[in-house]
C-alpha cells in the first residue's frame, strides 16, 4: 500500500497538498500567513522557472522582468483602466508569453547559454522602462494596486470571509487561495514534465545532439518551455501585485532574477518539490536573519556557499538520496 | 570543549532569566518599531537615521523614559527594497505588536507599508520626502521631512525675489529627480514662472555638457535649476562651471551636504539651494527658535558617533521626538489617542523645522522651514 503510494505519479502533489493545508495549524498570526502567502506565490513562479532550468537546461537571468511585467500590467490595467483582475492577469500573461517567444525563438536555435545573456538584457530593459515611464508606472517610487476582484467579489488581505461556515480573515483567505494556486501550478508542471514534451525536453537536457538525431525539434521545444515559464512568472507577478497592494520596479530587478535562479539551484534543479523548498528557505532567511542585521549578508552568502559545496545537487535531492540509502540499508539488514 | 559550551549556555540562560525577571518587575516598555534602509543603495539615509534613533532612545531611557516606561526600539533593515519594507512593517505590527512606527527611509518603502498601517490603525511617522505620502492626507500616516514640492516653492520664490521669471530645468531620472521635476513644473506654472528648457540625465551619466549646452542655447533663460541626487548634481555643477555659464544656478535640497561641496569644489561657488538649518548651525540668528535644538543635536550626534551629522538623521530625531510628545500628550499608548495627539501637535520646534500638525496637514512644515543657502568661499552662507 505504502509502496504503491510512493510510486504514484501524483505522489508529490498529494504530499504538498497535505503540507499546505496542515500548515495553518502552525501559523499563529497574520504576519506568518503573510509570509506563507508570498512563499506560495514565489514558489509557483520558481516551479515555472524550473521547467526551463531543470528540464531544458537553459538559464534565464531575467525572469523577474517577466514577473514585474505581469505585476505592472495588472497594476496599471486594474487601477487606471478599471479592468477586472482575471482578464488583466490573462492578457498580461499572453503578452509576456509573446515577448518571451520573440526573444527566445531566434536565440534558442543556437547552442549554448546565449539565452542567459538575452534574458539578462531583457530583464534590465524591462526594469529601466518601469523606472522611467513615470506617468504609467509611478517611476521608482512605485504604484498602488487594488485588491484582487472576480465578478465584483473582492479578495483583500484586509477583508473577512466566510468559507463553508469557517470564519476567515483576509490573510488566511489569501493563504488558502495562494495554496490552491501553487497546487495548480505544480499539477500543470508535473503534467508537462510527464508528457511527450517533457520527455523531449529531458532528452535535450541530456544531449542536444542525440535528441536532434532521433528527430526532436529542439529549438521548438526549448522556446515552448521558455514561453511557458515566462507565463508562469507573469501570472504570479499579477497575483503578487494584488497581494502586496503596492509595487515598485524592484520586482523586475536583477537582484530578484538572481534570487529566483538561486532558489532553483539551492532547492535542486529538476525537482519540483526541491525548488519549492528552495523558495521557502530563501524567503524565510531574511526574516530569520533579521536579528543579526550586520551579519545578514555574510550568513546568507555562507549558507549558499556551503550548500553549493556539500549539496551540489540541491537540498531536496541530496536529502532524498540520503534517506533512500538509509532505507535500503535497513531493508537489506532485515532480509 | 563541550563542557565549556555547556557552561556558557548555562551562564547565558541565567543572565537571560535574570533579565526576564527584571523586565517583568518594571512596567511594560513602550515599543517603537522602525524599518530603515540601513544598508544598500539608500544607506546614506538609513544609517544616520538608525544611529539617531538608537542614541536618543538610550538617552530618553536614561532620563527615565516616557510616562515612566522605558522605550524599546525594534528595528529592521529593509535594504532599500519596498517589498522587504512591507514585510518588516507587517512583522512590526503583527508579530512584535509595536505601539508606533517611526521609519521608512525612502518613499517606496513608506508607500509599500501604508496600506498595512492604515488597516492595522497604527500611528506611522515616515522619514521619506515625496508629497504623495501625506497628500491626500492618510489618517494614520505622518511625515517629518519637507516635501520636494516645498523645496520647489522655496527655490522658485527665491528666484522671483531676484526678478527671474524664465528658467531652464535639468533633473535626474531617479526617484528624487523625477518627482522633483514634476513638482517644479507644477509649482512654476502656479507662480507664473516659465520653464523654457527641460532636460534630464540618468544616474550613471558622467557628463551633462550636452544638456547644459541645450539650456544655454535656449533664448531667454535667466536661471538654471538642477533637481537631482547623488553624484549627478556635482557633475552638473562642474560642467556648468566649465561651460562658463554666467546665469544664477540653483540646486535642490537633495545635495545639501558637506560632501557635495567636496565633490563640486570651486565650481559650486555662488550656487544657491534650500537646506535644513543643520548645515549652518552657527550662523543662525540668535532669535531663531530652532538654533538651540539644531546646535545640540549636532553636538550630541557628532560626539556620540564621531561622524558628521546629516539632515536625514534629523528627520529621525524629529520623528522620535514627535512620537514621544504625542504619547506624553495622550497619556497612554492607546493608538487612537496617540494619533489624535500627533495630529494636534502645535509649535514643536525640531531640527528640520517648526511643526504645526492639523487634521488637514500631517507634515506640519512650511516652505520657509528651508533656509536658502549660497556657497561662498567654499562654505555655506545663509542668505535668506
Amino acid at each position: 500500500m505504502l509502496n504503491r503510494f510512493m510510486q504514484m505519479r501524483l505522489r508529490d502533489l498529494v504530499i504538498l497538498a497535505v503540507i499546505l493545508f496542515a500548515l495553518p495549524l502552525f501559523l499563529n498570526n497574520p504576519f506568518h500567513y503573510d509570509l506563507a502567502t508570498q512563499m506560495a506565490i514565489i514558489a509557483a513562479t520558481v516551479v515555472g522557472l524550473n521547467l526551463l532550468v531543470g528540464f531544458a537546461g537553459q538559464i534565464s537571468l531575467g525572469h523577474a522582468g517577466f514577473f514585474g511585467l505581469g505585476a505592472y500590467f495588472t497594476g496599471i490595467m486594474t487601477s487606471n483602466y478599471g479592468w477586472s483582475s482575471v482578464p488583466a492577469l490573462v492578457v498580461g500573461a499572453i503578452l509576456v508569453g509573446i515577448v518571451a517567444w520573440i526573444v527566445g525563438r531566434p536565440i534558442l536555435r543556437l547552442k549554448g547559454h546565449y539565452l542567459s545573456m538575452a534574458t539578462l538584457a531583457v530583464g534590465f530593459i524591462i526594469a529601466i522602462i518601469l523606472n522611467n515611464e513615470r506617468a504609467l508606472t509611478g517611476g521608482p517610487d512605485g504604484m498602488p494596486v487594488p485588491a484582487f476582484t472576480v465578478f465584483g467579489w473582492e479578495l483583500s488581505p484586509f477583508g473577512s470571509y466566510n468559507l463553508l461556515g469557517m470564519e476567515l480573515n483576509g490573510s488566511e483567505a489569501w493563504y488558502l487561495f495562494a495554496a490552491v494556486v501553487l497546487l495548480v501550478a505544480v499539477w500543470l508542471a508535473q503534467n508537462l514534465i510527464d508528457s511527450p514534451i517533457g520527455r523531449a525536453l529531458r532528452s535535450v537536457h541530456g544531449s542536444e545532439v542525440a535528441a536532434r538525431v532521433v528527430g526532436v525539434d529542439t529549438a521548438r521545444y526549448k522556446s515552448l518551455v521558455f514561453v511557458v515559464s515566462a507565463i508562469y512568472a507573469s501570472a504570479m507577478g499579477s497575483l503578487y501585485a494584488h497581494f502586496q497592494g503596492f509595487i515598485t520596479p524592484a520586482v523586475a530587478g536583477f537582484d530578484f532574477s538572481i534570487l529566483f535562479i538561486t532558489m532553483v539551484v539551492l532547492g535542486g534543479m529538476g525537482s519540483t518539490m526541491g525548488v519549492i523548498l528552495g523558495a521557502v528557505v530563501l524567503k524565510l532567511l531574511p526574516q530569520v536573519l533579521a536579528d543579526f542585521q550586520e551579519l545578514e549578508t555574510v550568513m546568507f552568502g555562507a549558507i549558499l556557499m556551503l550548500t553549493m559545496i556539500f549539496m551540489p545537487k540541491g537540498l531536496l535531492p541530496t536529502i532524498q538520496t540520503a534517506v533512500g540509502k538509509r532505507m535500503k540499508k535497513k531493508a537489506g539488514g532485515q532480509a | 570543549m563541550l563542557k565549556t559550551i555547556l557552561r556558557r549556555t548555562g551562564k547565558f540562560a541565567a543572565i537571560a532569566a535574570a533579565g526576564l525577571v527584571m523586565s517583568a518587575q518594571a512596567a511594560e516598555p513602550i515599543k517603537i518599531g522602525s524599518f530603515l534602509s540601513v544598508t544598500g543603495p539608500a544607506s546614506f539615509l538609513g544609517d544616520p537615521e538608525l544611529k539617531t534613533l538608537e542614541m536618543y532612545v538610550e538617552k530618553i531611557n536614561e532620563e527615565g523614559g516616557v510616562l515612566g516606561r522605558q522605550l524599546e526600539l525594534i528595528h529592521y533593515d529593509d535594504v532599500g527594497n519596498a517589498s522587504n519594507a512591507r514585510n518588516f512593517a507587517s512583522r512590526l505590527i503583527r508579530s512584535d505588536r509595536v505601539d508606533i512606527i517611526v521609519g521608512g527611509s525612502t518613499t517606496g518603502a513608506t508607500m509599500a507599508a501604508v496600506p498595512l498601517v492604515e488597516q492595522a490603525k497604527i500611528p506611522f511617522i515616515s522619514l521619506a520626502g515625496a508629497v504623495v505620502i501625506t497628500t491626500p492626507v492618510k489618517e494614520w500616516v505622518f511625515k517629518t521631512p519637507q516635501s520636494d514640492r516645498m523645496a520647489a516653492e522655496r527655490i522658485l520664490a527665491d528666484m522671483k525675489d531676484r526678478g527671474i521669471t524664465k528658467i531652464g530645468l535639468i533633473s535626474g531620472t531617479g526617484g528624487f529627480g523625477s518627482s522633483g521635476r514634476t513638482q517644479t513644473l507644477e509649482v512654476a506654472e502656479k507662480m507664473g514662472i516659465e520653464v523654457l528648457a527641460d532636460e534630464t540625465y540618468s544616474g550613471s551619466d558622467t557628463d551633462m555638457t550636452a544638456q547644459l549646452t541645450n539650456i544655454r542655447n535656449t533664448d531667454g533663460v535667466e536661471a538654471v535649476l538642477n533637481f537631482g541626487f547623488g553624484q549627478g548634481p556635482a557633475i552638473v555643477t562642474r560642467n556648468y562651471d566649465q561651460l562658463g555659464i554666467e546665469l544664477p544656478f540653483y540646486q535642490s535640497h537633495g545635495v545639501a551636504s558637506d560632501s557635495f561641496l567636496e565633490l563640486a569644489g570651486d565650481a559650486a561657488e555662488g550656487l544657491r539651494l534650500p537646506a535644513s538649518p543643520l548645515l549652518v548651525p552657527d550662523s543662525l540668528p540668535e532669535d531663531d527658535p530652532q538654533k538651540d535644538v539644531v546646535q545640540s543635536y549636532k553636538a550630541e550626534y557628532e560626539a556620540r558617533w564621531d561622524s558628521k551629522v546629516s539632515t536625514f538623521g534629523a528627520y529621525a530625531y524629529d520623528g522620535l521626538m514627535l512620537a514621544v510628545q504625542a504619547i506624553e500628550a495622550a497619556g497612554s499608548t492607546d493608538k487612537e489617542a496617540v494619533r489624535e495627539a500627533l495630529e494636534n501637535i502645535q509649535g514643536y520646534v525640531g531640527v528640520t523645522g517648526v511643526y504645526n500638525m492639523s487634521p488637514e496637514d500631517h507634515n506640519g512644515l512650511e516652505a520657509d522651514s528651508f533656509r536658502m543657502l549660497e556657497v561662498q568661499n567654499g562654505d555655506w552662507k545663509l542668505v535668506n
